[in-house]
């Protein structure tokens, strides 16, 4: 008990090497450990939303690659869901089964952007590399598919802008049988490691009410134990069809959070297996929609289950070719509003722990 | 959940709130009047809806319209509840205290839109710097670097 | 002339730490990028051998700058603070037979305490930075490295007692190979603990680049940074020197100059397992590091040192 003891502030500032972004964080510390933190976000706002309504529907597809840029696939499905439901129109067969191929390997993309700077975070850095690795064969394998690699402009409204290449079916199946392999070793080198264990067993817990009350989904709220997965439990395209496990942790601690997100790679493999033998040839994209999309005036709301959580997007047309408004319901967003709530009480190597395990992306964040 | 079975559902549990439920372009939504809407909130979130998914607002002229999305993981299905407050001084009661998801969500609905939301810990903007003048989304916002597009397009 | 004679032995000393240090952060990075499946570096010289000269130069003509808000001569001069103790220190280490550069009858004890003063230096450098998280990681490193050196003190007594003598020298003489099982617990003792007296590996939270981007260094550019990492690089060399010398038997391996080579592959070897787990581990916090000092490693190296004790009165 200190007579003469003062708090610290510190400013850990937008431009830092483990914010995973630009994310400014003003803490306040007694000693070492955070008595308060406040999260000032903002730093990327686009006015992303703002600049949809200047813009037909078809041009808002490049404005979604970019708000969770590690995740433009998934992104882009979200909005062309919202679009197709609110202009009546029917995706064939195979753009469905493509779409879900696409966002389970950009699932996994992610969920290796995710565990490998939580484990740099943590100081391990090696295993980032080997997470990097894996994404580095994803990101090549949509190359091969569209030919970029981290902003895709391929899923549009009505199907994806266009078909597989030959060949491109076998580099997939190949990754999906390399991959579990080193997800187990990353497992074995970061998660089975006493040090890493350490550092992320009991720090910045989250209950399951919690999780709900506070709007958390995706790995943060199945890190808890809350078994909520949109894929099963609110089945959206072909979801039905698969068959795959949701992997829910039990202590809501860092360590549960990623160690989700890894099993959740191996499910997403199986599912890419499944989709690839179920598919069928045929069209892509959905005949007859004009080049300048004018729905009926109304208003329609979808979500996913994004690599983040429940990515949704509420789409209100007014009859022209541009959205009237359009929202997007950031997983990433409400997520992030946890870390005060989570960072008191932990010293300060806990906090940024916390934040890796929370995996914000800030074009998500900030729109 | 099917919507027509929700409504049956919400038709015998709060027959008062059954004529304000309508179901648009595949979804339900519950609109009510702004005085209404923190007790309607309530008896939502009591009957199972405990997850506030977005609160944003639509600038419609007149008012803006204000839409929360509510979802019920038992119930497997989600709704709106929408309201309408008046474009001049727009002042709603918070939901915070119904769920503390609430907070950044509705920070940023100030932010864009200006809206006041009364019993609020901490209403302040959270995406744009804190000197900012004016509010963007609103449909009246001026600033000499949009480029509005030819009509035609 | 004896004055310039010194001059001349600091400056080739200093000299030899410089150009250790050069090829350590170079084999430092071809390990790194081995063990994370790339490559390290591969375009200046045969295998990038001369990447480290190239940046030496580029950090010699970077510009000095120095904060407004910092304390002049503290902050400019505190990196010398740092480098210079453990250079010293390295002069007592015995090369060949009967032979050290300072050949002091408490070369043992010289060597165990003059790094010591390095802590000052960094406190030094963490104050003089104006700055909170360069405060933060100063403290850190203090508490840290003045834990540290209890249980490599005690770990490297128990050598000493088996050899009865403080003196390097007179400890490679009386050197014999059954020490190496005897005290091998305490050479893993001695290992950890130097790791966490230079702020390496598992133990670098003062100057984790996650958090702190540099803690105590923060401020340091150019040439006065590189000052930091030739004492970080030096003390690396030194323990893994005197550890190879004290534990492990030094030019006593092997006959005749066979002998000083096996010394320094030995010492080469300890330099490398301990990059090695450098790049494998994860940082322990603050506290767990801490407790890790005093509640595991000190008792472990009293009890090495029962061990020999009771061996050394026994013979």
């Amino acid at each position: 008990m200190c007579a003469l003891s003062e708090e610290l502030v510190v400013n850990i500032g937008p431009s830092h090497p483990s914010t995973h972004g630009v994310c400014r964080m003003v803490v306040t510390l007694d000693g070492e450990i955070v008595r308060h933190v406040e999260v000032v976000i903002g730093h990327l706002h686009r006015g992303i939303e703002k600049m949809a309504e200047n813009r037909t529907y078809l041009q808002v597809v490049p404005l979604t690659d970019r708000l969770d840029y590690v995740g433009s696939m998934y992104a882009n499905w979200a909005y062309c869901r919202a679009v197709e439901r609110v202009a009546g129109i029917r995706v064939p067969e195979r753009a469905e089964y493509i779409r879900v191929i696409v966002c389970e390997l950009q699932r996994i993309a992610s969920h290796m952007m995710s565990v490998g700077p939580v484990g740099a975070d943590t100081g391990a850095t090696s295993v980032f590399m080997y997470t990097f690795n894996q994404r580095e064969q994803v990101v090549d394998l949509f190359e091969q598919l569209c030919g970029a690699r981290l902003t895709y402009n391929y899923v549009r409204p009505g199907g994806v802008s266009m078909d597989t290449p030959e060949g491109w079916a076998d580099n997939v199946r190949a990754f999906c049988r390399s991959h579990p392999t080193a997800m187990a070793e990353i497992d074995r080198l970061l998660f089975g490691n006493v040090i890493a264990r350490q550092r992320m067993k009991g720090i910045g817990v989250l209950s399951a009410e919690d999780a709900v009350a506070w709007g958390a989904s995706g790995p943060v709220a199945r890190g808890s134990g809350v078994s909520w997965d949109l894929r099963r439990d609110d089945a959206y395209s072909i979801y039905p069809r698969l068959d795959f496990d949701v992997p829910v942790g039990s202590n809501g601690d860092c360590y549960d959070r990623a160690r989700v997100r890894l099993w959740e790679c191996i499910e997403s493999c199986r599912i890419i297996e499944q989709a690839l033998d179920q598919m069928e040839s045929g069209p892509v994209m959905a005949e007859g929609i004009p080049r300048l999309l004018a729905p009926p005036p109304g208003e329609a709301y979808d979500h996913i289950e994004s690599a983040r959580g429940s990515l949704g997007v509420y789409l209100v047309s007014d009859g022209t070719p541009r959205p009237y408004r359009m929202k997007v319901r950031s997983p990433a967003f409400c997520n992030l509003a946890l870390l005060p709530k989570l960072g008191e009480g932990h010293t300060l190597s806990d906090l940024v722990v916390i934040l890796g395990s929370l995996d914000p992306v800030f074009g998500e964040v900030d729109r | 959940m099917n919507i027509n079975k929700l409504r049956e559902y919400l038709c015998a549990a709060y027959p008062d709130l059954c004529p304000l439920f309508s179901v648009e372009f595949g979804d339900g939504s519950l609109t009510v009047a702004p005085e209404q809407l923190h007790s309607a909130a309530s008896d939502m979130r009591d009957w199972g809806f405990g997850f506030l998914g977005m609160v944003t607002a639509v600038d419609r002229g007149e008012t803006f319209e204000l839409v929360y999305r509510i979802q019920s993981r038992a119930m497997q299905t989600g709704i709106f509840l929408k309201t309408h407050v008046p474009r001049e001084d727009p002042h709603i009661p918070s939901v915070y205290d119904l769920w503390p998801a609430a907070d950044w969500q509705e920070r940023e609905a100030y932010d864009m839109f200006g809206i006041v939301f009364d019993g609020h810990p901490d209403l302040r903007r959270i995406l744009l710097t804190d000197d900012w003048v004016g509010f963007p989304l609103r449909k009246d916002y001026e600033d000499e670097r949009i480029i509005r597009r030819p009509d035609y397009i | 002339m004896s004055f310039f004679w010194g001059m001349l032995w600091g400056v080739s000393g200093v000299l030899v730490i410089a150009v250790g240090a050069t090829i350590g952060v170079w084999w430092e990075r071809k390990v790194a990028a081995r063990i994370q499946l790339r490559l390290g570096p591969q375009q200046i010289g045969p295998a990038g051998s001369l990447q480290m000269v190239a940046d030496v130069l580029k950090l010699l003509l970077k510009e000095d700058i120095v904060p407004d808000a910092a304390d002049g001569p503290f902050f400019r001069y505190a990196p010398l603070a740092v480098f210079a103790p453990i250079a010293m220190s390295m002069a007592v280490i015995p090369f060949v037979a009967g032979w050290a550069p300072f050949d002091a009858s408490v070369g043992a004890f010289f060597f165990l305490a003059v790094p010591s003063i390095s802590v000052l230096g960094i406190l030094f450098s963490a104050w003089a930075s104006h700055n909170t998280l360069a405060s933060l990681g100063g403290v850190r490193a203090a508490a840290q490295m003045v834990s540290y050196e209890v249980p490599r003190s005690l770990s490297v007594l128990s050598v000493l007692v088996l050899a009865g003598t403080l003196r390097p020298v007179g400890v490679m003489d009386a050197w014999e190979w059954w020490w190496i099982p005897v005290t091998f617990v305490g050479f893993i003792v001695y290992l950890i603990s130097s790791i966490a007296e230079m702020n390496r590996g598992p133990f670098d939270i003062p100057e984790a680049e996650s958090e702190l981007v540099a803690g105590y260094f923060a401020d340091y550019s150019g040439i006065r940074w590189a000052v930091f990492m030739m004492g970080e690089y030096g003390g690396m060399i030194s323990a893994s020197l005197f550890g190879a010398a004290m534990f492990l038997g030094g030019y006593r391996l092997l006959p005749g100059v066979f002998g000083v080579v096996a010394f320094i592959v030995v010492a080469a070897v300890l330099m490398t397992v301990i990059m090695w787990i450098k790049w494998t581990l994860p940082r322990m916090r603050q506290d767990q590091l801490m407790a890790f000092c005093w509640k595991i490693l000190t008792p472990v190296a009293l009890g090495q040192l029962l061990v020999a004790g009771v061996i050394a009165a026994w013979l």
